[in-house]
């Protein structure tokens, strides 16, 4: 019952929220989130480490912005093909990389998103250091101009909740179990009889569509796509996201994502500290905090309201 | 003239040459790199960082101390062998027991920290370093020009894979590292100070790297992002040697550098991207590596 | 709902209209001034802080105050990524109400700067993005593009060394976008002025070891070898060309798109000999050194480069407008901008185009040997004036859609 409670506050907050917080800065922080979401499912609910996602999250964003501008498609069919593209992505990628496991994971996620730098580097469609600029918005199903900032923001919010809902399904689904046990203890979930493999793919590559769901719908806000979103920083920034607000706990990325993109708005102002920041926070987190922001406090509400209701019925445990 | 698909047998000797120059910085930094990754069990994604500091400690020396190039040589390394030790005693010790995932988040952290104070205090348009007076000027070799000065940085770069190879097959020490690398609770049963062994290492990795960057300094502009764009292409040839295989990730350094030297002529546009290619394929038919033991 | 909605919306736009045509002249009683540039990348150097404390004299020469009301600078690092820097610009204009974006490096960061001050009725003045797309293809009524861009280096440059005799060429390009931009605008100069292109080659962006590229173009025999890139790229190709003894063997290079700044970072020892273009030059005139000896008090000893004296003279140039049209309203500022002639210590009889382009002198500059100079940032002797006609675009080339509707 709490849950759902919670879940309705939340959501009459987000709905009320762009008429006191600027609407552009909530719409990158749900895009940002959404990324961090999908990060997540791979790396909180897989125990696998991509340290390539830019490329899927940047790569739909050139995709999306290509069919928007120069083939004229409404807002739907672009971010549709960002994220079919992001999704054979995935496969090719992702077939790729389970080979193998941790650091090798890692390692080969990185080096085949460079690869995809270097392409949007190159081709001619992407524009090179310009980028696709000015991509029209157009009207959501031909009926809602999406440049008035209201309609683009709930469109924005509608989109990053039914991102959510998917990961939310998918972990709480049998899959999600798998995947779990995945994360636990590999060769026990083999030896159950799961065929591994398939479950990471899958997961591999719902995770690189979501993400190319995120840049599509970025593309949508800022109207452009760029060479910053298919950089390996960019890869290292929703590490940096979901670290920080909790991985492994299902709204954490998104605490985390409007945690980063606020010290990116606001720190603008004094200058080149960003990224000495942003590295403090990694170490910080990585030797003080592991659980992250949300994880933390999760960790310290379980612990007080089990110590206050000792007898009483013991609360659900925080999701894993 | 002789011509192979088309090109001067010549310009292709030169071309190969220059792919020989750069497979050697490939291999001292990758092979500090698989150093460390082999007893630690660590990506240490701070190499990078710790490559641009050797640079700069050089200019640094250079600029406020009139040190010269070939004491720099000495002391740049030392420093970093000093600051890697550290930051494995305050930092990494604290990740053994955990995810290696860990230590390659932390230190991709340090590697943003140290990239932007360095960007905060010295700008990005980079720092002029002369290459040392004794190793001015080149030598034609018929085919091409070779500024002696590469020339020397492909001996020292093979003196060095070699005898750092030779410790670790032919040495005592080289002989509990290798023993620590598979069981460290054994070996410090035996009574060596394994975590000593372990701080030395990472300080011996770090250094190796800063020994690179003084090496780079007089070709390569000397500027904070310096070590961010070969890093990646570092850790591809190290995932192609075969991780912690150091005789595998020296030969791929010099290996990839002749490919790379080579695309350079016949396909210059997909030259930053073969290596990835490359790795790419080994990865398939190959997934521990050329050289590495399957894990 | 949604009626109910639109019709607020409404009345609050008309609110807003009403408000702002009973107040006229400066909106809001303050003309506020972002500097919108990179302080912590590639172009911090080139831009970064010595931009913003331009920005600053200019205001402070101006006396702080235009029509009465006070001017005001804010500044913040685009951190050359497109969705930061359009995420400030929306902030400053439809919370801080910011009249005018100053500076803006980086073609992707500026292009997405471009749409927003276009939309929204904002004045853009542009000092240190390359892309000639500013006042071409992309142009806009309320943009003004001050110090150079890439046409009027490429085309500067080409002209200018094939007339001196430097009539073959080979170009080491940057393989993107801008790179081939810059070789095909360089191209067509060169052949336009009798010379011949021998041959070019695409190095990936960025590249780090240039020497394979570099024995390339000295196999080619060309006279000329042009760099067509930028940053961090040019400054090894020309590190490593002195190592392999090209300029010594007779070759000359040029940097089409080098600042003062590059041959600072590269050392006289390693530079001398680059011929490149540029906007400006500090010791070019008594005006210049005046300023530039200011500018370098509060910098710490360096020397302004071309685009942080462009944002002065932008930004002067700009109140001056306000002080003569009596209002902050960018379209009519940037239009008062067109008709006034620039004079200052930047350039003498600049002339701000109908799509927003400044036109003024270029000078083709060849950075002098360690023995030449005499003191500290005396880097470069003029080879020639290139005439600003000759150096920009001609207004009927850029494709701009509102200066070809105007035409016919």
């Amino acid at each position: 019952m709490r849950p759902l409670i919670g879940l309705v506050l939340a959501l009459l907050a987000a709905l009320a929220l762009p008429f006191a917080v600027y609407p552009f800065f909530l719409m990158k922080g749900l895009c940002f989130g959404l990324f961090a979401v999908s990060f997540n499912l791979l790396l909180g609910y897989t125990g696998l480490l991509s340290f390539g996602h830019a490329a899927f999250f940047g790569f739909a964003a050139y995709v999306s912005g290509h069919v928007m501008k120069q083939w004229g498609l409404g807002p739907e069919l672009g971010i549709a093909s960002g994220v079919a593209v992001a999704a054979v992505m995935g496969l090719l990628f992702g077939l790729l990389a389970i080979r193998r496991q941790g650091i090798y994971f890692a390692m080969v996620t990185l080096a085949l998103a460079q690869m995809v730098y270097f392409f949007c580097v190159q081709a001619p469609f992407t524009h090179g250091e310009d980028g696709i600029q000015a991509i029209p918005r157009g009207k959501l199903f031909g009926l809602v101009p999406l440049d008035n900032m209201y309609a683009l923001y709930y469109t924005v919010l509608a989109i990053f909740c039914l991102g959510v809902w998917v990961v939310w399904r998918a972990i709480h689904s049998p899959f999600g179990q798998v995947l779990k046990a995945i994360r636990e203890n590999e060769a026990r979930a083999t030896s159950l009889g799961y065929r591994t493999e398939h479950f990471k793919l899958a997961a591999f590559v719902l995770s690189a569509s979501l993400a190319g769901l995120a840049g599509a719908t970025k593309t949508l806000v800022f109207q452009l796509a760029s060479l910053t979103d298919v950089d390996w920083h960019t890869s290292g920034e929703v590490v940096l996201m979901t670290l920080l607000g909790g991985m492994g706990t299902p709204l954490g990325p998104v605490v985390g994502a409007f945690f980063v993109v606020t010290l990116e708005n606001y720190l603008a102002e004094v200058g080149a500290w960003v990224t000495i920041i942003q590295g403090f926070i990694f170490v910080l987190v990585v030797t003080l905090f592991r659980r992250g922001l949300v994880g933390e406090a999760l960790a310290y509400w379980t612990k007080h309201s089990r110590n206050r209701s000792r007898s009483g019925a013991s609360l659900p445990s925080p999701s894993a | 003239m002789i011509t192979l698909f088309g090109y001067p047998i010549q310009a292709l000797m030169g071309q190969l040459l220059l792919g020989l120059i750069n497979g050697a910085f490939y291999a001292v930094l990758s092979l500090g790199l698989a150093l460390i990754f082999g007893l630690l069990n660590i990506i240490n994604f701070a190499h990078g960082a710790q490559y641009m500091m050797g640079a700069f400690v050089a200019w640094l020396l250079l600029t406020y101390a009139g040190i010269n190039f070939w004491l720099s040589l000495i002391l740049a390394p030392l420093a970093l062998g000093l600051f890697g030790m550290a930051l494995e005693r305050l930092l990494l010790r604290r990740l053994y027991k955990l995810d290696p995932l860990y230590g390659l988040l932390l230190t991709f952290g340090l590697a943003l920290i140290i990239e932007g104070a360095f960007r905060q205090a010295y700008g990005v348009s980079g720092q002029a370093y002369q290459v040392p007076k004794l190793l001015q000027g080149g030598i034609n070799l018929g085919f091409m020009y070779l500024p002696l000065y590469r020339a020397a940085v492909v001996v020292v770069s093979l003196v060095i894979c070699l005898a750092t190879w030779l410790a670790i097959e032919k040495t005592k020490l080289g002989a509990l590292l290798r023993a620590a690398t598979e069981n460290p609770a054994l070996v410090q049963a035996f009574g060596v100070n394994v975590p000593v062994l372990v701080t030395g290492t990472y300080g011996f990795g770090a250094a190796l790297a800063g020994f690179a960057g003084v090496l780079a300094a007089p070709v390569y502009s000397v500027n904070p992002l310096m070590g961010s764009n070969i890093i990646i292409v570092v850790f591809a040839v190290v995932v192609i040697g075969g991780m912690g295989s150091i005789l595998g990730s020296v030969l791929t350094g010099f290996g990839l550098g002749l490919i790379e030297g080579l695309t350079k002529v016949f396909y210059p546009e997909a030259s930053s991207t073969v290596i990835f290619v490359i790795m790419a394929i080994v990865l398939l038919l190959k997934p521990a590596g050329l050289f590495g033991r399957t894990a | 709902m949604k009626q109910v909605f639109n019709a607020v919306l409404a009345a609050a736009a008309l609110v807003l209209v009403a408000g702002g045509s009973a107040q006229a002249q400066i909106s809001d009683g303050v003309v506020k001034i972002g500097v919108l540039n990179d302080q912590s990348g590639a172009y911090s150097d080139l831009s970064g802080q010595g931009s913003v404390v331009a920005a600053q004299m200019a205001i402070d020469d101006f006396g702080g105050k235009v029509k009465g009301k006070p001017i005001q600078l804010l500044s913040a690092d685009h951190q050359n990524k497109p969705d930061v820097g359009s995420n400030i610009a929306n902030r400053w204009i439809d919370v801080d109400h910011v009249d005018a974006i100053v500076d803006v490096p980086t073609s992707s960061v500026a292009l997405a700067i471009q749409e927003i001050t276009r939309n929204k009725d904002v004045a853009h003045l542009n000092s240190t993005a390359g892309t000639s797309d500013l006042t071409g293809k992309a142009c806009s009524p309320t943009t003004v593009h001050w110090t150079y861009d890439t046409y009027a280096q490429a085309h500067g440059t080409g002209t200018a060394i094939t007339k001196q005799g430097g009539d073959s060429w080979f170009f080491i390009t940057a393989d993107y976008a801008f790179g081939h931009a810059l070789e095909t605008d360089t191209a067509a100069a060169v052949k336009e002025a009798g010379g011949k292109v021998l041959g070019s080659v695409n190095a990936p962006f960025p590249t780090t070891d240039f020497s394979s590229f570099l024995l390339q173009a000295q196999g080619s025999g060309a006279k000329v070898i042009g760099l067509a890139n930028a940053g961090t790229d040019t400054i090894n190709a020309i590190k490593q060309a002195h190592e392999f003894g090209l300029t010594k063997a007779g070759q000359q290079l040029t940097g089409l798109l080098t600042f003062i700044s590059d041959v600072h970072s590269l050392g006289l020892d390693t530079a001398q000999g680059l011929i490149l273009t540029d906007a400006w030059y500090w010791d070019h005139d008594a005006d210049s050194r005046a300023w530039a000896k200011r500018w370098s008090q509060k910098m710490g000893g360096r020397m302004p480069t071309s685009v942080q004296a462009g944002v002065y003279s932008a930004v002067t140039h700009y109140l001056k407008a306000i002080d003569k049209a009596g209002t902050d309203e960018a379209r009519k500022v940037v239009d008062t901008m067109k008709t006034m002639p620039v004079n200052d210590m930047f350039t003498k009889n600049g002339k701000i185009r109908a799509d927003g382009r400044m036109v003024h002198d270029m000078y083709l500059v060849q950075v002098k040997t360690p023995a030449e100079s005499k003191y500290p940032w005396d880097y470069f002797k003029v080879l020639r004036t290139i005439p600003g006609d000759e150096a920009f675009r001609p207004l009927d080339k850029g494709g701009c859609p509102f200066v070809q509707s105007a035409g016919k």
